[in-house]
């Protein structure tokens, strides 16, 4: 169970972080030339690797307890911000995530900026490409090498982010436009439920508890975790139709 | 000097984000689980107690 946990925990994350990478290169590729924006976009890929490959097998080293403890505490402050962030978005207290919105504001500021030319690439939609997808793919890196060192197979949570990588690169090539209809917000609540329920479970674990169940208590912390960001967007909902009357007054 | 400043602030910002009592209370929380367990004391309940906690109270200083 938990493998699949870590398969699907380790795709939605990747393509959440996809999404937001394509439509950056999308925006570069239409406003600045394609040449600069895939050769930014590959040039991150390539560092993205190297980083992966080298702090892959330096995790595998450290022993299981203690990455744990650490990773488990990591993953849930981490968790927790995506958490945050979505309850605040479902509530209506934060404007939700717009891929059309960000496209539109990307292309407009591309599309104004000055053309430096640098190794024969214009060299803002280079450097445009280039930090949207070292950024995004950092994350998807964190969440890769951090679900899959823990559970002891980073290869299984690569397999994740590679088919989600494949599916969002697939799609926006297909339709070359921003994937708007993916509906972002509700996977990075998803995300940010599955960061905490798995930093929970790690990091008490890490730090020497033990779970009724075992591994089966995964689902049981799921469970509260999403009981619990439904319950906080139910009470922030009503704080905010309250408020909101009470200025009409 | 400067670079290693960027440095630390990316990372702090990628992890930490805009609430730093949220990670300064995982920590507690941890620790004050690694004590109890330590004791040969269920200690599996305090995470997600103190979770619930740690997300109500950030939510509420957000919403103020």
């Amino acid at each position: 169970m938990s493998a699949a946990f870590l398969v699907a925990s380790a795709f939605l994350a990747s393509a959440v972080e996809f999404v937001e990478a394509l439509t950056i290169v999308l925006a570069a590729g239409l406003a600045r030339g394609w040449r600069s924006s895939l050769t930014g976009a590959g040039v991150a890929a390539v560092a993205l690797a190297v980083i992966v490959s080298a702090l892959g097998p330096a995790l595998t080293v450290i022993p299981l307890s203690a990455l744990r403890l650490v990773v488990g505490g990591l993953l849930l402050v981490f968790g927790l911000q995506w958490l945050r962030k979505a309850i605040l978005r479902a509530s209506g207290f934060k404007a939700l995530h717009d891929e059309d919105e960000i496209f539109a504001r990307e292309l407009a500021e591309a599309e104004t900026a000055a053309r430096v030319e640098r190794a024969g690439l214009d060299w803002y939609g280079f450097t445009l490409s280039f930090k949207g997808v070292l950024l995004e793919g950092l994350e998807v890196a964190f969440i890769v090498l951090t679900f899959g060192s823990t559970q002891g197979s980073i290869p299984l949570a690569a397999v994740g982010a590679a088919v989600a990588l494949v599916l969002v690169a697939g799609v926006g090539i297909a339709v070359r436009a921003p994937l708007a209809r993916v509906p972002e917000n509700w996977m990075k609540f998803a995300v940010g439920a599955m960061l905490t329920t798995f930093g929970i479970f790690w990091s008490a674990e890490g730090a020497g508890a033990d779970w009724p169940g075992s591994d089966a208590a995964l689902l049981g912390v799921l469970v509260f975790v999403c009981a619990l960001s439904a319950g906080l967007v139910r009470l922030l909902r009503r704080q905010r139709r309250l408020s909101l009357a009470l200025a009409e007054a | 000097m400067r670079c290693v400043a960027a440095f630390g602030r990316f990372w702090w910002d990628f992890v930490v984000g805009d609430d730093w009592v949220v990670a300064v209370s995982v920590a507690a929380a941890i620790g004050l689980t690694a004590a109890i367990a330590a004791e040969d004391v269920a200690a599996w309940w305090l995470m997600p107690v103190a979770v619930a906690l740690v997300l109500y109270s950030s939510l509420r200083r957000a919403t103020r």
